[in-house]
Parts: C-alpha cells; sequence; structure tokens
C-alpha cells in the first residue's frame, strides 16, 4: 500500500443517479401510513367534522397517496439527487437568472423558530422585530435604486413587473388619463414585461434592436404617443450590452406623458454603480432570488420588490410597513392603493434573507459585487470566445456587462449539432446551460453568467467543459446530438409542452389526459 | 399547377412518418440539379438555361450540389440508420454518395425541369415518402410542378436564388428536417415557392415542407408561420381593426393567406384578394380591378414581408400599383408578421420598391408591424 490517491482526470467522469423513481400516487398502497393518531379519548366529540357546514364536508375522503415515512423520505431524497441545483453545479449557464450562492447562515437564520412560527396575524406589537427588518430592508432598496418607496409584497419577478403595471394603470386614471392604453418594452426585456402589461389589458409594442443591438431609439420615438402608458425596459438587456442613452429613452416616453419602469430583475452588473431614478425612471422592480441572493426555490415562492417615485406612493400595494419613530406597524388605510397583489406583507423567509444578505456585505461591498460579477463575465467571455464555432453578436470587440448571449450558428452550420444539442452534452459533464428566451433573434443562442460567486478556477472548468462538447460536436457528433447520456433523465418530448392536451401538473389531470388518449 | 403533380396523379400523399416501403424502413428520394449554384460563384444571377449554365463553366464556375447534397444525406444516414435512398442515376443523385443510394430512374441526357419532374414522378413511385432536392428557387419550382402541393419536400440549399421557404437553413440541417419527418416527429406545412419573372419575385406556389423549428430557413425569405408566430391573435387584430363598409385588400403569401383562412375567407395564396365586411369581392384582382374596389370607401392593404429580402411593395404583389398605395394612404397599410419570421429578419429594414420614388420615400421611417392580438412590432421600412 502506497497510499497514493489516484490523479484525476481533466474533466470530471461525472455520472448523475438514476432512480427511475415512480410518482408518489404510483408508490401509494392502501393502508400505508407516515403516522398513526391516537385515539379519541372517551367523552369527547366523535368527530371535529361534525361541527362544520355540510357545504365544506367532502362526500368521499380526498384521493391522496398513502405511504410510510421512510418512503416519502426516500423518495424526496432520490428526486433531490437526480437534480443539477444551484449548491451542486458551477451553475453559470442560466444567463439572465443570476445564479448565485445563497450563504447556508441565512437559511439557519429563517430556520429558527422567531421566524419560522411567527403567524402573520400576530398582533404588530409582538412582531416587531420581523416589522423593522422589513422597514430597513425598503430603505436600503430605496437607496439602492434611488427611488422613495419600495413595496417588498410581490411573491415573485413576474408578479412585481405585474404590480408595477398595476400602479401604472392607477397612476394614469388617477390622473383622467385612462385612455393611455399602450405600453412599449424591447425584444431582449423579459418576456414577463410584455406578459404582464396584456393581462393588465395593455396593448404592446415591441422594439427590436438595431444593428449595434442597442433598442431601436428611432423606433421608440416613432412609437411613443399620447396612447403611451409606460415603457417597459431592461438594461443592460438579455445580450449584456449596456445601453448608454437609456436616459434618452426615459425622456422620450416622459415627453408624451407615459412613465418609465426600469425592469431590474437582475441588477446584478449595475449594483453601486447606476440607479433607476438617476436614468429617471419612475418605477423599478428586483428580483431578490436574483441579485440579493436569496434561492429562486424552484419556481417559488421568491420575493420582487417594487421601488417607486414619489408620484407613485400612494398607489403602493397595501399594507405598507410605516415607523412613527417610536414603533414599527402596518398601514393598511391606503385609498388609492392597488390593492393586495400577495397576502400579508410579503414572503418574510426570503425578506430576511435578502436584509441579512446586504447587510453583510454593506455598501462597499455591494459594488463589489457587481465589480467582480463583470469582471467573471468578461473573462469568462475572452475564454469561451476561443472555443471553435461560437460567437458573441452584436457590439464586435465590445465589453459586456453582467451576461453575454452567445451564438453557436457557425458550428451548427459545420456540425449539424445545435446548441440545445451542447446543452445536453453538458449535463452529461455535471453543469446546466440554456439557450435564450423566444424568439431567438441570436440564432443557436446560449446565455452565460458567471455572477461573482464563482472562482477563476471554477470558470475555467465550465470553459474545458464547454470546449470539450464543442470539440466533440466536431469529431463525433452522434455522440452530442443523442445526449445526455450520463443523466438522470433522457430527452423530454418537447413538443408535449406546446400541448394543452397533453401537459399536466397534477396526478387527475395526467390520468385524465391520459386515459383519453 | 396545384393540381397537377405527379403524386396527386398517382394518390400518394404521405403523413409524417410515412415513407416505410416494407419491414419498418423509411424511404427518401433523393434529387440533385446538379448545375444547381454554378452561377452563384461567378456572379451571375442564377443557373437557369443553358447559355447561363455555359458562361459560369467558361467563368470558371464548378457545382456545388453534390457536396452539399452529401452532407445532408450523411446527416439524414446519422439521425435515421438504415433510410432507404432511391435515387436518379449519375450527377442527379447517385454520384453523391455511391452505393449508397438504389438508382431507380435513368439519368436524362439534359437537365431541363421536364427532366426534374420526371425524375421526382419516379421517385415516389418506388416508395419515397418525403422528397430531398438539392438545389435553388429554379429547383423548387420545377418540384412544386412535379409534386403538386401535398407531397412533402425539403430543400437542400445549393442554388444561386434561394428565396423560397423550402430550404433548410444548411445542407446538413435539411438532413436533420428530413430524418424529424420520416421518424414521425414533425409534421409538414405548405411553405413559399417564390421564383423570379424577369426582375420580378413572384410567388409561384406552395409546397409542403415539414416544420422544424429553427431549421428550416426563414431570413432571407417570405416564409411560413410555424409554432411560436400567433396567426389567431393576428387574424383577430386585422379583423377588430376593420372599418364598416371598407375594404381589405390582403397581398399574396402564407401569412396574410392564414388570415384570410381564418376570417373565413378562401381565396388563392399567390393572387392579391380584395375583402368586405368578411366576404371575398375578387380573388386573384388585377391592379384595375382593386383600384376600383377601393376608390369612394374606407381601404386598408393588409400585406406581410414576402419574397427576397424583407420586400412589403414591389416584390410577387406589383398589381399593389403606386395609384392604389396613394389612394389608401400609409396609415392603410396593415402590416402583418409572425415573430419569428421577423427575428429572422436579423435586424435589416422591411424594403419597398414600388417604382415610385417619392411615394417609397413616404412609406419608409417606422410602420407598426402586427404579431398577435394587440401587439405589434415598431420596425424600420428603410431605403432600398
Amino acid at each position: 500500500m502506497t497510499g497514493e490517491i489516484a490523479p484525476k482526470p481533466p474533466l470530471r467522469r461525472y455520472h448523475a443517479a438514476r432512480w427511475d423513481e415512480p410518482l408518489l400516487f404510483e408508490l401509494s398502497q392502501p393502508g400505508q401510513r407516515g403516522i398513526l393518531p391516537p385515539a379519541l379519548e372517551p367523552g369527547l366529540a366523535a368527530d371535529a367534522a361534525d361541527e362544520l357546514p355540510a357545504a365544506l364536508r367532502r362526500e368521499r375522503p380526498a384521493a391522496l397517496p398513502e405511504l410510510a415515512q421512510n418512503a416519502v423520505l426516500r423518495h424526496y431524497l432520490r428526486l433531490s439527487q437526480e437534480n443539477l441545483g444551484a449548491d451542486l453545479n458551477i451553475d453559470i449557464g442560466q444567463g439572465t437568472c443570476t445564479m448565485k450562492y445563497s450563504p447556508k447562515v441565512n437559511d439557519r437564520l429563517v430556520a429558527g423558530h422567531k421566524l419560522a412560527a411567527l403567524h402573520p396575524r400576530q398582533d404588530d406589537e409582538t412582531a416587531q422585530g420581523v416589522l423593522e427588518i422589513l422597514w430597513r430592508l425598503e430603505r436600503m432598496l430605496a437607496e439602492i435604486s434611488g427611488m422613495d418607496r419600495v413595496s417588498l409584497q410581490p411573491g415573485a419577478g413576474s408578479a412585481a413587473i405585474w404590480t408595477n403595471v398595476a400602479m401604472i394603470r392607477a397612476y394614469h386614471e388617477s390622473r383622467g388619463e385612462g385612455h393611455r392604453d399602450q405600453v412599449i418594452t424591447t425584444i431582449f426585456s423579459h418576456p414577463s414585461n410584455a406578459a404582464c402589461a396584456k393581462t393588465a389589458g395593455y396593448e404592446v409594442i415591441t422594439l427590436y434592436p438595431d444593428a449595434d443591438g442597442y433598442p431601436d431609439l428611432d423606433a421608440l420615438k416613432a412609437a411613443v404617443s399620447d396612447r403611451t402608458a409606460a415603457l417597459l425596459i431592461t438594461n443592460p438587456e438579455d445580450t449584456g450590452i449596456f445601453n448608454p442613452r437609456i436616459a434618452e429613452f426615459v425622456e422620450a416616453v416622459h415627453a408624451v406623458g407615459g412613465l418609465a419602469c426600469y425592469d431590474q430583475a437582475n441588477a446584478n452588473g449595475v449594483l453601486g454603480i447606476t440607479r433607476a431614478r438617476d436614468a429617471g425612471f419612475d418605477l423599478c422592480h428586483f428580483n431578490l432570488h436574483k441579485t440579493f441572493s436569496t434561492p429562486h426555490a424552484c419556481g417559488g415562492p421568491a420575493a420582487g420588490a417594487c421601488g417607486v417615485s414619489a408620484e407613485l406612493v400612494p398607489f403602493l400595494p397595501r399594507p405598507t410597513v410605516e415607523f412613527d419613530g417610536e414603533r414599527y406597524f402596518l398601514d393598511d388605510d391606503r385609498p388609492e392603493s392597488v390593492g393586495k397583489v400577495r397576502p400579508f406583507t410579503g414572503v418574510a423567509p426570503n425578506l430576511v434573507r435578502a436584509y441579512s444578505w446586504i447587510a453583510s456585505l454593506g455598501a462597499e461591498g455591494l459594488r463589489e459585487v457587481a465589480e467582480i460579477a463583470v469582471l467573471n463575465n468578461n473573462y469568462l467571455m475572452t475564454q469561451m470566445l476561443k472555443i471553435r464555432g461560437i460567437s458573441a453578436p452584436y457590439a464586435k470587440g465590445r465589453r459586456r456587462i453582467e451576461q453575454v448571449r452567445y451564438s453557436w450558428e457557425e458550428l451548427a452550420e459545420e456540425t449539424g449539432v445545435h446548441s440545445e444539442d451542447l446543452g445536453h452534452r453538458a449535463a452529461d459533464y455535471g453543469v446546466h446551460y440554456w439557450t435564450s428566451h423566444h424568439p431567438y433573434v441570436v440564432p443557436e443562442p446560449a446565455t452565460l453568467e458567471p455572477t461573482e460567486s464563482y472562482s477563476k478556477r471554477d470558470l475555467d472548468e465550465y470553459v474545458a467543459i464547454m470546449n470539450a462538447v464543442a470539440e466533440e460536436a466536431y469529431a463525433d457528433p452522434e455522440t452530442v446530438r443523442t445526449a445526455p447520456h450520463r443523466s438522470s433523465v433522457h430527452l423530454n418530448k418537447e413538443e408535449t409542452l406546446d400541448d394543452a392536451g397533453a401537459w399536466a401538473v397534477t396526478w387527475r389531470a395526467y390520468r385524465r389526459k391520459n386515459a383519453e388518449r | 399547377m396545384l393540381g397537377g403533380g405527379a403524386a396527386e396523379r398517382a394518390g400518394i400523399v404521405p403523413g409524417p412518418g410515412s415513407g416505410r416501403a416494407s419491414g419498418g424502413v423509411h424511404t427518401v428520394g433523393l434529387l440533385v440539379n446538379p448545375v444547381a449554384g454554378l452561377g452563384g460563384t461567378v456572379a451571375l444571377k442564377g443557373s437557369d438555361g443553358a447559355e447561363a449554365q455555359r458562361r459560369a463553366r467558361a467563368l470558371g464556375a464548378a457545382p456545388r450540389a453534390a457536396e452539399r447534397a452529401a452532407l445532408a444525406l450523411a446527416e439524414l444516414r446519422t439521425r435515421l440508420p438504415g433510410v432507404r435512398v432511391v435515387t436518379v442515376a449519375g450527377d442527379m443523385g447517385e454520384d453523391v454518395l455511391p452505393g449508397a443510394a438504389e438508382v431507380v430512374c435513368d439519368r436524362p441526357l439534359r437537365t431541363t425541369a421536364a427532366d426534374t419532374r420526371r425524375a421526382a414522378g419516379a421517385l415516389i413511385e418506388a416508395g419515397a415518402g418525403l422528397l430531398l432536392f438539392a438545389g435553388g428557387d429554379g429547383t423548387a419550382r420545377d418540384v412544386l410542378d412535379a409534386l403538386g402541393g401535398g407531397f412533402p419536400a425539403v430543400g437542400i440549399p445549393a442554388g444561386v436564388k434561394m428565396h423560397s421557404a423550402v430550404y433548410a437553413v444548411s445542407p446538413r440541417a435539411a438532413g436533420e428536417v428530413a430524418a424529424a419527418y420520416l421518424s414521425g416527429a414533425a409534421t409538414a406545412a405548405p411553405s413559399e415557392v417564390m421564383d423570379r419573372d424577369g426582375d420580378d419575385i413572384v410567388l409561384y406556389g406552395l409546397l409542403s415542407v415539414p416544420r422544424v423549428a429553427e431549421r428550416v430557413q426563414r431570413g432571407k425569405v417570405g416564409s411560413s408561420l410555424t409554432g411560436g408566430d400567433d396567426l389567431a391573435g393576428i387574424a383577430a387584430e386585422v379583423d377588430a381593426g376593420r372599418r364598416a363598409g371598407g375594404v381589405d385588400v390582403y397581398g399574396p403569401g402564407t401569412t396574410t393567406h392564414g388570415v384570410l383562412r381564418l376570417l373565413g375567407v378562401d381565396a388563392p395564396p399567390t393572387g392579391v384578394t380584395a375583402v368586405a365586411d368578411g366576404s371575398c369581392l375578387a380573388a386573384d384582382a388585377d391592379a384595375a380591378a382593386l383600384l376600383r374596389l377601393s376608390t369612394g370607401r374606407p381601404a386598408r392593404i393588409v400585406v406581410s414581408p414576402i419574397g427576397g429580402q424583407g420586400f412589403l411593395f414591389g416584390r410577387g404583389n406589383q398589381q399593389i400599383t403606386p395609384a392604389l398605395l396613394r389612394a389608401v394612404g400609409r396609415d392603410g397599410v396593415v402590416v402583418v408578421c409572425g415573430e419569428t419570421k421577423l427575428a429572422a429578419l436579423g435586424g435589416r429594414p422591411l424594403l419597398v420598391d414600388t417604382g415610385d420614388d417619392a411615394l417609397d420615400r413616404s412609406l419608409t421611417g417606422y410602420l407598426p408591424i402586427v404579431t398577435g392580438r394587440r401587439r405589434h412590432v415598431m420596425y424600420r421600412v428603410g431605403e432600398r
């Protein structure tokens, strides 16, 4: 025995767990139980359900799966092993989503009984601590954005955009300008902007990029009119290119009486460097699960924050958290408010995490976050562009901010392998990779965003994986095209995602739709 | 043109996943126009006709269709191992990958349009479920003549002129699209075959082409709507803007044709259609008729970018004359286009060439493009 540790290969010989795990409903066995509650003591009401009004009572018991405790635990542990979570891989492949590290100490803070056992109906006097945190977090985000007030109520980024659109509508109606029925956005802003405006009943006008990849200012000038309610825009956009003329965009909208709303879901490249209000914006929003490190939580609950200028404060969701110099309280008496967009005051555990994250960094630390995120991104871009078959469309030779939308067009033409295929093959090396929102304005797109969380060594490993996959596309395209080979599942049938007759988000829907087929 | 194809005469219009002649084997027909692309490398505008081909060869041009067809075939065979390939002898298919295909048709002495049509017919009779052809717009036109609109085909881009929406984005993508269709993973939809008529680019007809997102050419061409595009929304928006007692003039193309179909109007996609109050006033109308029908009442012109380089007017829709455009006015022009098709323009402006410079200039600037119900894109109309 020499005691030597065998050297590791340059690329990991990764293999995901593959459990072939059935659904909980398929695992159900009649009579299995996780817990047997003690029998009623003699003399107590035979069944509390008897006290319920008839209309609230089920005629048949709910069809829930029946399993033992260890069967449930095993099921979820297996699923967790079949996941490429943010804590497991070098998670820089989900560009625009700002997948940064969420410090574990913040999870400990919110898991404690002080927050976990808090009830939203508790009297304000007994919840002064959490109200102070909400109030202080609001002040921090107001300072970061330059806005006058911030609502922490929305439970997600799109909910925050919707809240901003609702406030825009209330603002115009309060001024007798409810005829404004158009919202303008850009194709490289997050599609939730167009979707939320549409959901709120607005007509949507989209601007396409000019030859340099910037949103077209002349197109905006042609689009604005007395029908314009607002411009909803991201900067930098999904391309990672910062629009230096953003103030002119804001001015063009203000000139016709519209409002300017800054989608800062991802503000990771501009923290402490630029502020929404300084560019003239009237509203903005942050996704606390992007820039401010709270977990994305696989679709929620997350946390969004809406910042507004003084003119829009009356329309904020209610209740607001107020401080009279001695005590914190909830103010529900806000007649012009757009109302509630979520129960109570927001997703408290995420708000506490974000507060803790900001407090631990301070103003200097926040700026350093942005600087490192930008440096990381430009280092990554320099290395990625050495790979055969890739390019970074628009603004040739210029730096990007916090992310880059790359194109594998050349590789696809030369090998027949597509961007999606490269992503599937990257999963075989234990990393994740995303293409782009639709439509694919950039052909064969890939969007990478390294954030500040990853070291040079991490970035080099990711680049080495992408280089290996690209070289493999030239040498052995079949292996790439039929990937993944070492992942938990093979390919999904993507066409079913667009087929309302096929998708199912509940067991009941799954059985109904499959029985009909 | 749409009714006389060999496939329809033979009564064969296969669905996706078909072309399994026997024992579960998929069959594809391969047809190469050996002179396609000949003119391009020496800056001729095309390769149609013996004289152009002679000049091209004299200038040192070499055909590139076989090389590109080989890439497509390699991709198809990788994705669909065991696929049976039937083809024409010699440089019309057999030579692409010698020994890899069954020759079911003699090489004609010359490669005229009639030869292309005869060969396509032979491949279908030999059991092909899809025709994979290498060429340019002229080849697509001949294939359409041979097949009719119902038989599926996909083009390997190899020609000089490729304004048609029937070509894959690259040779390898053509092989991928063929494999997806034969294995049942993609369905086919009518796609525009364009051709040049003198200086004009016209919509020649509709060929059935498998739709695979991002793989079939949309960029440089007027094209068919695919999954991401909201044709129903576009139709609803056009309908909502209709003025009572007014007339709407619809230009040719798959988008406008799709809108008309959803509004309950059946008219040929290659012509200009006049509609009033939901019913067809004139299908395939000429310039004089359109002007007459639009005079004295509110009128709109509904067009989609068509052909070559994103032309709105002056290519394939000359029936919409400067006089009609002046009568309707810029505000009466309704441009409709799916989002993916617009994205595929790659930021290039839409173009107008009505033959009237002053009118062209008045149409430049930004126009709202209808991309769905209450959805527009503000897009630039540029100078040629």
